[in-house]
C-alpha cells in the first residue's frame, strides 16, 4: 500500500532530476558553443586570445547583439520583426548627418522612430495584423528614409560618439565589457522584474494574461518600443565603429538577429526567449562570422557556407539535448 | 448584386482591385498613353514572382514557422545549372530546364532533410540551407557568362497579341495548382495540416510525406524560375533571385493567404504579383527617387495589410 507511490515518488524526483539536467544543459548549449568557438580560435590562432585581438575580432559584435536583443523582444511576443536590419540602416544614416550636424533635430528623429515601432505594434495588435508582413512592409519604408536621408555612402560620427566606441579600458576590451553589460541589463529587466514576466506572458500564453486583467495593447506596444531602442542604439553603435554610413549598412542584421536570438536558446513561440543567451548567440555569430574562417583559411567562396554549417551544427546539438528532456 | 457580393468576400479581390487602381492611375498620370504596354510588362514580370510565389503559398500554408528562405539561393543556383547544361546550345534547352528542375528539387528535399532530422524551425534551416547553396553558387558560377541559347532566350520573351506566352502557360499552371490546392489531396492535406497538424496527423494524414513534397515543390519552383529568369535577363548571376526572397512572401500575404496557415488561395498571389510590379511602373512612371519608392512601396504594403487586414493572428 505504501511501497507504491513511495517507489513512484522516487522515480518520479530521479525523472525530475533527469530533466533538470537535460534543462541545465540546454541553458547552457550556448555558453557551451561560444567557448567551442572560442577554443578553436585560440587553437588555430594563439595570439588572437589577446587584449588587442579580442577587441578587434569582437568590433563588431556590439552592435549585431544589441540588434539580436531588438529582435528578441518582439520574438518573446511571438511576432517577428524583418525589418529591424534595414531599421538599423536608417539609424546609421540619421546618426552620420543630422545627429552630428543638429543633434537636437537627429534625436528627436531617433525618438520618433521609436515612436513608430510602438505604433506598429500597437497596429499589429489593434487590427490583429501579420507582424511579419507589416514589418516587411517597413523594412522597404525604412531603407527608402535612409536613401532619402543618404543617397550616397558617407556622413560622419559625432564626435562623442567616436571616442565612446574607442574606449580602452584597462585589462578586459570594451566590447566584452558592453556585452556583460548589455547582457545583464536585459536580463535583469526581461526575466527578474515583475512587468518582465508580463511581458513574456504575453508570448506564452494572451488569453491567460488579457483574462487577468492586462492589457495586450500595452504589453505588445512596450515590447515593439523595446525592440526600437534597442535597434536605434544598434545603428548608433554600428556607425560608432564604422565611422561613417550607408544606406546598405544593416541589411545583413534581420536575419543575423534572428539566428542569434535562436542560436541563443530562444523560441520563435511561447515567449521562451533568453537575453544572456541571445548575446552570447550574437557573439557566437560575430566571431564564427570571420575572424573563425580566416584562421581556419576557409577560402572567400565558402565563407558563408561555413557560416550555414556553424549554425546547423549547433542547433543539431540542441536537438541532441533536447531529446533527452523528453 | 449577390454574386458581387460573392465576389467581394474572396480574399483574393482586394489584390486584383489594387492592382487595377495601381493601373488606372497610372494611365491617367500620362493621359491614356502606353496603358496597354504597361500591362504586357507587368504579365511579363509577375510571371517570375507568381511561379515563387505559389511555391511559397503551399509551404506557408502547412501552419506557424514554415516559410522557405532558401528561394534567393535556390534561384541563383538553378540559373547558373541551367546556363551551364544549355551552354548557348538551342538542342540542350530541355535538358537545361530538367537540370535546373532536379537542382532545385534537391534543395528543397535537403532543406526538408534539415527541418526533420535536426527538428530545427524551417525559417532556421533554410536560412542556414541558403548560405551553404549560395556558396555552392558562387563557386560554381565563378565568372560564368553563358548567354541563354537564342531560342530560349526569344522563348522567355515572346509574345502573341501583346500577351506573354509565359504569362499563358503560367496561367495554366496556376489553375493546376489551384486545383492542386482545393481539389486533390494533396493540397487538402496540406490545408489540413496548416489548420491543425496534430488533428491532420490523427486522421491519417501522412503529416511528414505532405511536408517533404511541399518543400521539394517549392525548391523546384525556384530552380524552374531561376532558369526561366536567366534566360529573360539573357544570363545566370548570383543575385539574381535576391529580390524573390521578400517578393515571393510579399504576394503571399496580399494575396489573402493565411501567415498562420491553413488557408491559401492561388488567384491572389497573381493579383499580388501584378500589384507589385505596376506599382513599381507608376512609381517609376510619376518619376520618384530610389528613396521615395522604396518609401511609398513600404508604406502602401502596410496600407494594404491594413485594410485588408483582421484575419485571425498567425504565428
Amino acid at each position: 500500500m505504501t511501497a507504491a507511490p513511495a517507489e513512484t515518488g522516487l522515480k518520479g524526483s530521479s525523472e525530475r532530476g533527469r530533466l533538470a539536467r537535460a534543462r541545465l544543459l540546454r541553458g547552457l548549449l550556448p555558453a557551451m558553443s561560444l567557448v567551442l568557438v572560442l577554443l578553436a580560435i585560440a587553437w588555430l590562432n594563439p595570439r588572437a586570445i589577446s587584449y588587442f585581438g579580442f577587441s578587434l575580432m569582437l568590433n563588431l559584435a556590439i552592435p549585431i547583439a544589441l540588434a539580436t536583443i531588438a529582435q528578441m523582444f518582439v520574438i518573446a511576443g511571438n511576432e517577428l520583426d524583418l525589418s529591424i536590419g534595414t531599421f538599423v540602416g536608417f539609424v546609421g544614416c540619421v546618426t552620420a548627418t543630422w545627429l552630428k550636424d543638429a543633434p537636437l533635430v537627429g534625436a528627436l528623429i531617433l525618438l520618433g522612430s521609436i515612436c513608430v515601432y510602438a505604433l506598429l505594434g500597437a497596429l499589429i495588435y489593434l487590427r490583429n495584423l501579420p507582424s511579419i508582413v507589416v514589418t516587411l512592409g517597413m523594412s522597404f519604408a525604412w531603407q527608402g528614409l535612409a536613401i532619402l536621408i543618404l543617397p550616397k555612402p558617407g556622413g560622419k560620427a559625432p564626435d562623442w560618439l567616436l571616442s565612446l566606441m574607442a574606449f580602452k579600458p584597462p585589462f578586459i576590451p570594451f566590447p566584452i565589457i558592453a556585452a556583460l553589460l548589455i547582457a545583464a541589463v536585459v536580463h535583469f529587466g526581461l526575466m527578474r522584474t515583475s512587468y518582465g514576466v508580463i511581458l513574456r506572458g504575453s508570448g506564452g500564453n494572451a488569453a491567460a494574461l488579457s483574462r487577468a486583467g492586462w492589457s495586450l495593447l500595452k504589453t505588445k506596444v512596450v515590447l515593439f518600443a523595446l525592440a526600437g531602442l534597442f535597434g536605434v542604439l544598434s545603428g548608433m553603435a554600428l556607425i560608432g565603429i564604422t565611422t561613417s554610413a550607408d544606406a546598405n549598412i544593416g541589411n545583413g542584421y534581420t536575419l543575423l538577429a534572428i539566428a542569434g536570438v535562436i542560436l541563443g536558446g530562444g523560441e520563435f513561440v511561447g515567449g521562451r526567449v533568453s537575453p544572456i543567451g541571445a548575446v552570447i548567440g550574437a557573439l557566437t555569430l560575430a566571431l564564427a562570422a570571420s575572424p573563425l574562417l580566416t584562421f581556419m583559411h576557409i577560402p572567400p567562396d565558402w565563407q558563408v557556407a561555413a557560416n550555414g554549417a556553424i549554425l546547423i551544427i549547433v542547433l543539431a546539438a540542441r536537438v541532441l539535448i533536447s531529446r533527452r528532456e523528453r | 448584386m449577390a454574386s458581387l457580393r460573392l465576389l467581394l468576400a474572396k480574399p483574393w479581390i482586394w489584390s486584383f482591385i489594387g492592382a487595377l487602381l495601381v493601373w488606372l492611375a497610372t494611365i491617367a498620370f500620362t493621359g491614356g498613353y502606353g496603358g496597354g504596354g504597361m500591362i504586357t510588362a507587368a504579365l511579363s514580370l509577375a510571371v517570375f514572382t507568381v511561379i515563387v510565389g505559389v511555391g511559397q503559398m503551399f509551404v506557408i500554408t502547412l501552419g506557424p514557422g514554415n516559410v522557405d528562405l532558401s528561394l534567393p539561393a535556390n534561384i541563383g543556383l538553378a540559373s547558373a545549372v541551367a546556363m551551364k547544361v544549355m551552354d548557348g546550345n538551342d538542342s540542350m534547352i530541355v535538358v537545361g530546364l530538367l537540370a535546373a528542375l532536379a537542382c532545385g528539387m534537391a534543395i528543397g528535399a535537403a532543406n526538408y532533410l534539415l527541418i526533420w532530422a535536426l527538428r530545427i524551425p524551417p525559417i532556421i534551416a533554410t536560412l542556414s540551407a541558403s548560405f551553404i547553396i549560395q556558396s555552392i553558387d558562387i563557386s560554381y558560377g565563378r565568372g560564368l557568362q553563358i548567354k541563354p541559347p537564342p531560342g530560349f532566350a526569344s522563348f522567355t520573351n515572346w509574345q502573341i497579341l501583346g500577351i506573354p506566352v509565359l504569362a499563358i502557360l503560367t496561367v495554366l499552371f496556376s489553375i493546376g495548382a489551384a486545383i492542386a490546392l482545393q481539389r486533390m489531396i494533396y493540397g487538402r492535406s496540406v490545408l489540413a495540416i496548416g489548420q491543425n497538424i496534430r488533428a491532420a496527423w490523427l486522421a491519417g494524414v501522412n503529416v511528414g510525406r505532405i511536408r517533404f513534397l511541399t518543400y521539394t515543390l517549392s525548391g523546384a519552383l525556384g530552380g524552374l524560375d531561376g532558369a526561366l529568369l536567366a534566360g529573360y535577363f539573357r544570363g545566370a548571376n548570383v543575385d539574381i533571385g535576391n529580390e524573390y526572397l521578400l517578393a515571393s512572401i510579399a504576394v503571399v500575404v496580399i494575396g489573402g493567404t493565411s501567415v498562420a496557415g491553413g488557408k491559401a488561395n492561388v488567384p491572389g498571389v497573381w493579383g499580388a504579383a501584378l500589384f507589385l510590379v505596376l506599382l513599381l511602373t507608376m512609381l517609376n512612371t510619376f518619376g520618384v527617387s530610389a528613396g521615395v519608392r522604396l518609401l511609398l512601396t513600404g508604406m502602401i504594403i502596410v496600407g494594404v495589410i491594413t485594410a485588408a487586414g483582421g484575419q485571425k493572428a498567425l504565428r
